[in-house]
This record gives structure tokens, sequence and C-alpha cells, in this order.
């Protein structure tokens, strides 16, 4: 069964077709892996799932639900999380508050109730705690809880980051490239943070990597996109073999 | 050094963290019930007028250094408590009522501007608040029927459950009161979703929307709260200078509060008493050194102005954390002697969001 469906999608900005007529559907449960030279629009594909970009045309359909007119803020509510390309973490904020944020969606309280902190919305404040602590365990943060994000190296951001998308407790999880500044060793740790999250959370998962090492380790399905269009669709190895994918990273026209 | 060993979830959202900051608090609060006993009636009006500010200073620090919004408005903001107060106790309100009301009409002017506004972010948001500020300025001014425009407006004495709120006395305790409840309400905001939702719109607000928060209703909410307590402040505000004139709430007192913030320390809550302290007690230390100084220099017009705006300058070039930041770091360096090193504070930029023009 499908979790989630792309028909059609096309954005263009200015002149650009940054994303051009891509249809992909993604089942529960798996590991989707979107790959493709710079530019060739990845990031843009997440920015409208998003709700960041408004498609020129095109729909998006979540959970049975059309959620192409969605406003940005419900998408989380949803149950779509993702990470940012370039670390978007709340900086002068500590790894524990980082991660309430994440719970934002679940929370319930009026603005009444916590400017005067009522016994429901200090429940409310030690439940999510209990659930960001599941988190923190689960990812082995605990050293860091009380550490400012400036103050932490970037490998260890990076999993703050995987950690916060988490704590929306997601059906579908976006990653928008998981590896990049992390070395050989880090990028295999991440990999298995990945399998994780597929197999003991069953959060459905849709990346987009440049590392085929990584992509080759976790993911079921694979889209090759270039100029915005889709060049391939299918397993790893399919579609690293096939000549369109190979002329696009070699850099010969499409 | 003190460790912390936290059993429960709970003491991460107690008010006071461990039994020495409830002594500090509780002797500190001790100090200042007794002072109208002991200082006389000059110095205790000073007092009550740091309270007001620093009550002006935690809503305005809320806004900048949580909320990463930038008003230049805020005299308005306190000016529309201050008439609304004096104007409703001419008309026979009991000042309970009053009070309250001077902080919601605040607060709705709040909301009001902020709608339109709050699209916008940095520079333009501040050109905003401050081209908002003239015009209530003026229409303070205009509006002779309801504020006495420049005949100014003498303020009543107000009266809690029969008892007159007199003298500098009075206006202290009544201010020392509604500065600790607004502490209060801001303590309790800055622990709930409210409270985060803001810091995420500071630090990023693409992540904050992909977090789920609706960007427009919280900066919205921000400045509704941090708008009302100014308003309350504003009504403090009437009763120490016990006569309203439309131009005493105009964008150089604005710039005070402002200043409060960034001398304070952007993003604590301590900051905007520290800084409020230094914005009162500055024009009396210009003052006094005024008389030392070659005529040329001391009488200058516009000198305190001009000092305000040099500190407020130094500050955010040379000490972004502020007073209280700074107080921080002697602490820790007593604390950890003879450990202490330089890097444990490594220079974070500061994160006034005017700065980030996009
Ligand atoms: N907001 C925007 N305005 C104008 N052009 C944009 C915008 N966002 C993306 N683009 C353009 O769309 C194209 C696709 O960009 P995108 O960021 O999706 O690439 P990508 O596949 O994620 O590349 P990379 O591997 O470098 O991250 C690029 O040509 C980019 O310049
Ligand atoms: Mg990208």
């Amino acid at each position: 069964m499908s979790l989630f469906a792309a028909q059609e999608l096309a954005v263009r900005f200015g002149g650009i077709k940054a994303v051009d007529s891509v249809s992909f559907e993604v089942r529960q449960g798996e590991v989707f892996a979107i790959i493709g030279p710079n530019g060739a629009g990845k990031t843009t594909i997440f920015n409208l799932i998003s709700r960041i970009y408004n498609p020129t045309s095109g729909r998006l359909m979540f959970d049975g639900q059309d959620i192409t007119t969605v406003p940005p803020y419900r998408i989380a509510g949803l149950g779509i999380a993702r990470t940012f390309q370039n670390i978007e973490l709340f900086s002068n904020a500590s790894v524990l508050q980082n991660l309430l944020i994440g719970r934002h969606c679940h929370a319930r309280a009026s603005v009444g109730s916590q400017l005067l902190f009522l016994p429901s919305t200090r429940r409310a404040e030690v439940s999510h705690r209990e659930k960001v602590e599941d988190v923190i365990a689960f990812l082995e943060l605990e050293r860091y809880r009380d550490t400012l994000i400036a103050n932490l190296p970037y490998g260890v951001r990076k999993i703050v980051e995987l950690g916060r998308a988490l704590c929306i407790e997601p059906k579908l999880l976006l990653l928008d490239e998981p590896s990049s500044g992390l070395n050989v060793e880090e990028t295999e740790v991440m990999g298995f943070w990945i399998e994780d999250i597929k197999k003991d959370l069953g959060i459905t998962v849709i990346m987009v990597e440049h590392d085929m090492s990584l992509v080759s380790m976790v993911s079921d399905r694979v889209m090759a996109l270039n100029y915005g269009r889709v060049l391939a669709m299918g397993t790893p190895a399919e579609v690293q073999g096939n000549p369109d994918v190979i002329r696009a990273y070699i850099g010969g026209e499409a | 050094m003190r460790y912390l060993f936290k059993t429960r979830y709970q003491q991460d959202l107690a008010l006071m963290r461990h039994g020495g900051d409830r002594m500090s608090y509780g002797l500190l609060l001790v100090v200042l019930l007794l002072i109208p006993a002991v200082l006389g009636e000059f110095y205790v009006g000073e007092l009550g007028a740091v309270f007001i500010f620093a009550i002006t200073g935690v809503a305005l620090m809320l806004l900048i250094g949580y909320t990463g919004l930038v008003s230049l408005g805020h005299a308005a903001f306190l000016g529309i408590g201050a008439y609304t107060n004096a104007v409703l106790l001419e008309k026979g309100v009991p000042f309970v009522i009053t009070l309250p009301a001077s902080g919601a009409t605040a607060a709705l002017a709040g909301i009001a501007i902020g709608i339109p506004t709050l699209r916008m972010s940095g520079l333009y948001l501040a050109i905003a608040t401050l081209a908002f500020g003239s015009i209530v300025g003026t229409v303070f001014q205009k509006w002779t029927a309801v504020t006495g425009g420049f005949d100014g407006f003498a303020v009543p004495t107000p009266t809690i459950f029969g008892f007159p709120i007199e003298g500098a006395t009075g206006v202290y305790y009544l201010s020392l009161a509604v500065l600790l409840f607004v502490l209060w309400i801001s303590v309790n905001l800055l622990r709930s979703p409210i409270g985060r939702a803001m810091v995420a719109i500071r630090d990023s607000e693409v992540s904050a929307q992909s977090m789920g928060i609706n960007l427009s209703l919280y900066k919205t909410i921000a400045f509704a709260v941090s708008a009302g307590m100014t308003g309350l402040s504003g009504a403090l505000f009437a009763h120490y200078v016990r006569f309203l004139a439309p131009d005493s709430f105009d964008i150089l007192l604005s710039i005070q509060f402002v200043t409060i913030v960034f001398v304070g320390g952007l993003g604590s809550l301590h900051g905007a008493i520290f800084g409020a302290l230094f914005v009162r007690l500055l024009p009396q230390a210009i003052a006094i050194v005024r008389d030392y100084l070659p005529s040329a220099i001391g009488r200058m017009p516009g000198l305190e102005p001009s000092i305000f705006g040099l500190i407020l300058v130094l500050c955010i070039l040379f000490e972004p954390a502020g007073i209280y930041g700074r107080w921080q770091k002697v602490k820790l360096y007593f604390n950890s002697f003879p450990m202490y090193r330089r890097t444990s504070f490594r220079r974070q930029r500061a994160y006034a969001r005017s700065e980030r023009l996009r």
C-alpha cells in the first residue's frame, strides 16, 4: 500500500523547471532514496512535500489525503517530519529543548493554562519529556542532553536533528543528505540508525543521498533525478546500472 | 562547584533549581520589602521606577531576546497603558479593574499592530514599529478630548479595596508586586510550548514551521503578551510620574527600553532586570558627572541620548551576552577557581533577528 504519492509534480522558479512532472509512490514501511547530481531538484521535492514551496502543478497525496494545499505548519501534525541538508537546529537552545520543540505538534494546552502553568500543563510537559527521553535513549544522546547546540560537534548535531524529527512521532520521515559532512564511520552509524528507524519504529523514510554505499545499505528502492526529471526508478542495483544514470553522473547531456 | 543530581523530570520544571536559589531569592525579597523603611523618599521612588522599567524590560526581552522580533515602538504600548489607566480612574473605575484593563488594551493594540507587520522581519519590522510608535504619539497629542493633549493629564490616586496607594512607597510596593507577577508569567511561558515555539522562531523560522509551529500565530502571541505586560508597566508609570504629557512616550523612551534588553543580555530574564537598573541609574550618573565636565561637553544638548546610543553600540559589539553574561562569567570564575578557562564561554553569535538581513 502506498503511504505517499507525488503525481505529476512540477515547480518552476522563473525560467528554471526545478522539478518537472515527477511522479512516484512510497510504500508503507520502505526506505525510498532519491539520488541525482547537484541541482537535480532533490531538496526542492522535499520543500514541496513540506509545503514550503507551492507546486506549479501536480498533487501530493499522503495517507489517503490530498495535502497539496495544506499550510506548512500543519504538515508535522499530519505525521511528516524532516531534516535539512544544512542542519536547521535551534542553535541557542539545548539538545533537550530542541527535542521538546519536536513535540510541539502534540501540544494541546491553551494559552491561558500555559501562562499560569496550570497542573494540566505541568502533566503534559512531563509526558512530553518522557517521550523525548525515549528518543534520547534510542539515539544514545544522554550525555549531550543539556548541551547547547552551538557547542556540539557536527556529527552529533546531525543525530540531534534526526532525534528532533523522531519526537514528532512521524509516519513519514524525510532525510535530506543524512551523511553529508560525516566521515566514513559516522556515515555507517547513520546507516544503522536509519535501519533501526525502519525496523524498530516502523517509520517510512524518504532519503536524499549522494553516498551510494549508504543508499545500497539501507534503501529498498531508488529514484534517480536529473534536471528535475525522473531518469530511473528501481532497486539500488538496477538504478546504479542504468546507462542514463551513469551518463548523468559522468556529466554528459542526458 | 555545585553538582545537581536530578531524579525526576519535575525538577527541570521547578521555578528554583536548588535550595541555594531559594535562599538567595528569598533574602533578596526580604531586603526589597524592607527598603522603604530604611531609605529616603527619593531612593524609594527611583527604585520603584527601576521596577517599572524592569517590567517593560522583561516584556521586551520576551519579544527581542526570546522571539527575535525587534520593536522600536514599545513606548507607545507604555503610553496606551498609562492613558487607559488614568482615563478610566478619572471616570471612577476602581484600580483593580483599570490595571488589568491597561494591560488588555495594550495587548489588543499589540495584536492590531502585530497582524499586519509580523510578516516582516529584521529591520523592516523595526521600522514598522517605529512608525507605529510615532502614530500613537501623535494620537496622544491630538485626541485632546480624552488625553488632554499638551495640557497634560493629572493621574488620580489609585485605591485598592479602600486603601490609597500614595507616594513613592505605595508605587514602590505596587510595582514590585506587578514585577513579580510578570516574572512568574514569563517563567511559566518559557517552560511551556509557547516559550519553546518563540525560541524556535528566533533561531530558525523554516525549521520552526516544519515542527508544526504556526509562525504568524506565535509571533502574534509573543507581541500581544509583550505589549500587555508593557501596558501594565504603563499603568504604574502613570502613577510614578503623576502627570501624563503626550510627548513623554517618544522614540527616545523606546530606545531606552531596547537598551535595557541589549545591555542586560539577550535571552535572559535576569538580564532584563540588570538592564533596567543600569538604564535608570545611568541618567543619575550622567547628572552627577556633568558638573565635573568641561561645560562645552557637560552642557551639550543631547548628551544623554548620545551616551545611551554609544553604550548600546558598544554592548552589541563587545558583550553580546550583556551584564548578565558578564556576571555569570565572574561567578563561574570564582566557583571554579583556579581552573577557569576563557573558552568556557566561547563567544556565540548574538541573535537579534535584525542582523540577519536576508
Ligand atoms: N527558492 C528558489 N528560487 C530559485 N531557484 C531555486 C530555488 N530553490 C531551488 N532552486 C533551483 O532549483 C534547482 C534544484 O535545486 P535543489 O536544491 O532541489 O537541488 P538538489 O538536487 O537538492 O542539489 P544538491 O545536491 O546540491 O543539494 C537548482 O537549479 C536551484 O538553483
Ligand atoms: Mg539538496
